[in-house]
């Protein structure tokens, strides 16, 4: 997609640098340089640009008040993805806030975009250490386009997991990969024009290019 | 499968990196955003920033080199040394670190741990536990939290401590031995696992590294989810990728992406 521009979401949540590198790098990657990738914390850019990434880095709760004390955010955020159908993609605790609430500290209502709860994480062997940090693979729970042409399952690459915390949708059909960690832990969950991924692709090197590559080009 | 980390660490003072790392042909060893590229292209899982500035003025030297480490690199980013508030935690995060380190703070004033993680959740928050052991040999091991750089005895049990400040916030441990610090005789294990089968969190294993085995016995025998070495990957004894290879082939879980 020719110009076209990509607002990634600023909202006081830590780390946006690398996203925003990442991004750019797989925009050039994908042969789009002419891509604008725009760092954003307006409301009326959110809902002007093509596509949106919704990034979260910290607890439930203050990812959530952080998000509300942007004047007009939700509300653009939510009539650009829900009734214009713009492609979207939310990031560790940015895809946990589309869950129906969060359970990090205190019950926090989520977006309500994925119904389901964000809870804690407990691995059935109890010797599995919690957060669960570091690299795992995907397990492919059904095909997805943002997926393509990346290498999963036990001997395909590794995704970077940081979390103590994580979505369970109430529809199992909104599951597109999980990671095996004592358990299934979701890791990536899509509806219609909205995904979302537990881990951290701009962290995630060569799969996490390849993925950020896939939704820059994504025609849900 | 979650795999074993393994992670380098560079000491950063004033901006620079000490004792750099001198592995490749890099236009500035010196350079802590060089020195993090060329290990993120080695296949490094993690990378630490250890900051050992004297001033407190300094810090915005650190921040610069974090951010512009953040822009380069691709993997996940811990940086340690002199933070003391919620609001220097903070200011890391936004520079770009994914993981900040507290140490002396988190001694003294364990409430800092816990403001913290209900900021910005418990997965970003790594203590780091610097012990020396204080039993004689034939008593039970038992091992002391130590502060600047060893000097400073608290009279704190390390076990005990370890269990109290994961319960209260922090998601990772980074133990030091402070008694293997430099002796490259390897990891503190007995220390190591003391510590492992006291906490639900994961631990990272530091202070010792002599050889590639050090790296296996640190996982197998001490239970460490990652393994901390500097001088074994800066001076080119070793390079990540043969550490990686040495520890899967001693049947630990990897990540050998290409």
């Amino acid at each position: 997609m020719s110009g076209q521009t990509v607002a990634i979401i600023d909202y006081g949540s830590g780390n946006l640098h690398s996203a925003v590198k990442a991004f750019e790098r797989a925009a050039r990657d994908a042969g789009e340089a002419d891509t604008r990738i725009v760092l954003t914390d307006a409301p009326e850019t959110v809902a002007a640009a093509d596509r949106i990434v919704l990034p979260g880095v910290g607890a439930y709760a203050d990812c959530r008040r952080g998000l509300d004390s942007v004047p007009g955010m939700v509300e653009a955020m939510t009539d650009a993805v829900r009734r214009k159908g713009r492609p979207f993609i939310g990031i560790c605790v940015g895809m946990q806030l589309m869950a129906s609430r969060g359970l990090e500290y205190e019950e926090t209502a989520g977006l309500g975009w994925i119904p389901g709860d964000v809870g804690p994480i407990v691995p059935a062997d109890p010797a599995l250490k919690v957060p669960h940090m570091g690299w795992n693979t995907l397990a492919v729970d059904r095909a997805h386009p943002l997926l393509d042409g990346i290498e999963t399952g036990r001997d395909g690459l590794h995704a970077y997991f940081v979390h103590s915390f994580a979505l369970k949708p109430a529809e199992p059909a909104d599951v597109v990969a999980h990671a095996e960690y004592g358990g299934p832990v979701t890791a990536m969950v899509a509806r219609d024009n909205m995904a979302g991924t537990q881990f951290h692709p701009e962290k995630s090197q060569r799969l996490g290019l390849a993925l950020i590559a896939n939704f820059l080009r994504w025609r849900p | 499968m979650l795999k074993t980390r393994i992670i380098p660490c560079l000491d950063v003072k004033d901006g620079r990196v000490v004792k750099g790392v001198q592995f490749l042909e890099l236009r500035d060893a010196g350079d802590p955003v060089e020195s993090a590229k060329a290990y993120d292209a080695a296949g490094a899982d993690e990378l630490c920033f250890l900051d050992i500035t004297a001033s407190h003025e300094a810090r915005g030297t650190l921040l610069d080199v974090v951010s512009r480490t953040a822009e380069a690199c691709f993997m996940p980013l811990t940086v340690g040394g002199g933070v003391r508030t919620v609001a220097d935690v903070r200011t890391l995060l936004l520079a770009g670190a994914d993981k900040v380190g507290i140490n002396t703070a988190a001694v003294k004033n364990p409430e800092l741990v816990a403001e913290a993680a209900e900021k910005f959740g418990d997965q970003c928050i790594v203590v780091a536990i610097d012990a020396k052991r204080v039993s004689a040999a034939n008593e039970t091991a038992r091992w002391e939290i130590f502060t600047h750089g060893g000097r400073n005895p608290t009279g704190i049990d390390a076990v005990e401590f370890a269990q109290k400040i994961s319960e209260g916030g922090a998601g990772e441990l980074l133990v030091t031995s402070m008694d293997r610090d430099g002796t490259r005789s390897g990891y503190d294990l007995a220390l190591t696992r003391a510590i492992t089968d006291a906490v639900r969190v994961p631990v990272i294993a530091s202070g010792g590294v002599g050889g590639l085995d050090d790296l296996v016995a640190g996982v197998r025998d001490g239970g460490a989810s990652a393994v901390l070495a500097a001088s074994i990957f800066h001076f080119g004894q070793h390079t990540v990728g043969e550490a990686k290879a040495h520890m899967a082939a001693a049947g630990l879980a990897m990540r050998l992406d290409p």
